[in-house]
């Protein structure tokens, strides 16, 4: 050490680098702890049955052997149709889910609509579409409008305002200003600033946002059968309530291929629009 | 659809024609008519409809909280699921998603690990939750394992997808030391993923506890269980007491969510 430069002793120690600030230790510390306990309480507090637990294997072993071979007669008698309602179901929501998304997302987008109040209920309705599953919209619309695929498509679409309108919202936040200014300055009406000054900027990214829901809405239209509101999900409750088991495995063999078609054609389409 | 900008000045523009996207656009048009009538909907429906919402929303008005003992104890059984498919699900998703990255692993490893994730990918969480309920039998371990598998999917594919952006440069730099392969682990590979990782941890724990709510309505334990008996029982009230309780964790939950992302930030 050289005392010459260092006349005061505590300075060496003041320049210790520390990644972060005692609070913050403090906080993760905390933070640690908590996610422990929460951990441990809910591995004590699970209601396990033990028996079932080492029954497992052997439950699983039997599955699979009154899965295979899959009942492929089913797929011409059943499944055809319903997969043709469950693509039907997706498709239609998420159409219905555009129409009510783009006022939404242009209200809660903040450079858009200078408007606290409206953008705050824009917010809510986001996230209360968000908050609620899609298989519990379809219990309330399976209630509202008889079980059917009109429920599902409804379940579908108010699912995904929520989505759409948040990505859709963000999307016009990041727009550029210039065109935006360009058209003010000409004295254009709103109408006319929305439909040529943010809507070709957001385009690409609008398909895509919606394409994206796409996809999702087909695997979450699925299962919305499963509470009665129509589509391949009918199919699947039907086999599973009469346990043949060869049948469900060809549905779940069925869904699997659309999904992965479904998945191929996003792909595609994605590379031609962006 | 852009023509219909243009003012009745002298000079008008008149935007090029996207042809494509008009005939993507009016086909999308037809499509929707056609599934329109496909499923039967028409004004008189509608109307009908509307009166029955709102009188099955006036059913649903005041929330009755009476049986808030069985409302509390399917919440937290929602929670325990949420919390232990999260734990496990990482757990089991590290391994996972180093092995199926390509720029650490052979291809002969990545393949198979690839395949794991979209296996698990594959089916909604209720289909998987339907399975190990024969496995398993009824009860919050099969909501647990189903949601085990849909966190596995998703953590270890972005984790996977984060280390193959990593840079390449202080993973050459500490081999160069001639360190072995675990310590290119933990001071090359981890230290350059860590903060993205905890962000899946949080958005997947968020998306397990939406799901655990969900994963009842087949058997498999939670809150979920209650809403579908209250519904099937046309407890309405009840059943609004539910969806209220849900959305309100829901949020709790977000809030927690952002604190753990400002401390790792």
């Amino acid at each position: 050490m050289n005392q010459q430069t260092l006349d005061n002793p505590t300075f060496l120690e003041k320049k210790n680098w520390t990644r972060f600030t005692p609070l913050e230790r403090t906080s993760r510390f905390l933070f640690y702890v908590v996610t422990l306990a929460a951990i441990v309480v809910s591995m004590q507090t699970i209601e396990i049955i033990p028996e079932f637990l080492i029954d497992a294997p052997e439950q699983f072993a039997d599955m699979f052997n009154r899965m295979w071979p899959p009942d492929v007669s089913y797929y011409p008698d059943s499944i055809h149709d319903a997969m043709l309602e469950t693509i039907h179901i997706a498709t239609l929501g998420t159409l219905i889910a555009i129409i009510m998304a783009i006022p939404v997302g242009v209200m809660v987008a903040e450079n858009v609509t200078q408007n606290k109040l409206l953008n705050w209920i824009a917010r809510f309705i986001l996230v209360s579409s968000r908050s609620i599953n899609s298989l519990v919209w379809a219990l309330l619309f399976v209630a509202i409008l008889g079980p059917g695929p009109l429920a599902g498509a409804f379940a579908i679409a108010f699912r995904s305002v929520g989505f759409i309108g948040k990505l859709f919202g963000e999307a016009l936040e990041e727009s550029h200003k210039g065109p935006i200014e360009a058209l003010h300055t000409t004295g254009a009406p709103w109408f006319s600033i929305m439909t040529m000054g943010y809507w070709p900027q957001v385009l690409p990214t609008f398909w895509s946002i919606v394409l994206f829901r796409w996809d999702i809405n087909l695997r979450e239209s699925a299962v919305l059968g499963l509470v009665g509101a129509g589509g391949i999900g009918v199919a699947l409750s039907t086999a599973l309530e009469l346990f043949f088991w060869d049948r469900v495995c060809m549905v779940l063999l069925s869904m699997l291929a659309v999904v992965a078609i479904v998945e191929l054609l996003v792909t595609q389409i994605r590379k031609r629009i962006l | 659809m852009s023509n219909a900008a243009t003012s009745n000045g002298k000079r008008k523009y008149v935007p090029k024609r996207n042809w494509a996207g008009t005939i993507a656009y009016i086909l999308l048009a037809a499509y929707l008519l056609y599934v329109l009538t496909l499923f039967d909907i028409n004004l008189q429906r509608m109307y009908v409809g509307i009166d029955r919402g709102a009188e099955f929303i006036g059913r649903m008005m005041p929330p009755n909280f009476e049986r808030y003992a069985l409302l509390i104890e399917g919440m937290l059984e929602s929670l325990q699921i949420a919390v232990i498919a999260t734990t496990v699900g990482v757990i089991l998703s590290l391994p996972v998603g180093f092995l199926a990255a390509r720029n650490l692993m052979p291809a002969w490893v990545t393949w198979p690990a690839r395949a794991i994730i979209v296996a698990c990918r594959s089916f909604h969480p209720v289909i998987v939750a339907i399975l190990f309920v024969k496995a398993v039998g009824f009860g919050a371990l099969a909501g647990s394992m189903a949601l085990v598998v849909a966190s596995i999917g998703f953590i270890s594919k972005l984790f996977a997808e984060a280390i193959e952006e990593i840079s390449l440069k202080q993973i050459e730099a500490i081999r160069a030391t001639g360190a072995p392969f675990s310590s290119v682990i933990t001071y090359g590979v981890l230290p350059q993923v860590m903060g993205r990782f905890i962000g899946f941890i949080s958005y997947q724990l968020d998306s397990n506890l939406r799901n655990s709510t969900m994963v009842g309505i087949v058997g498999a334990g939670g809150i979920g269980g209650t809403l579908f008996a209250a519904f099937q029982r046309f407890d309405y009230d009840f059943v609004s007491a539910i969806l209220i309780s849900i959305i309100a964790v829901i949020m709790v939950a977000e809030g927690v969510n952002n604190i753990m992302r400002k401390l790792y930030r």
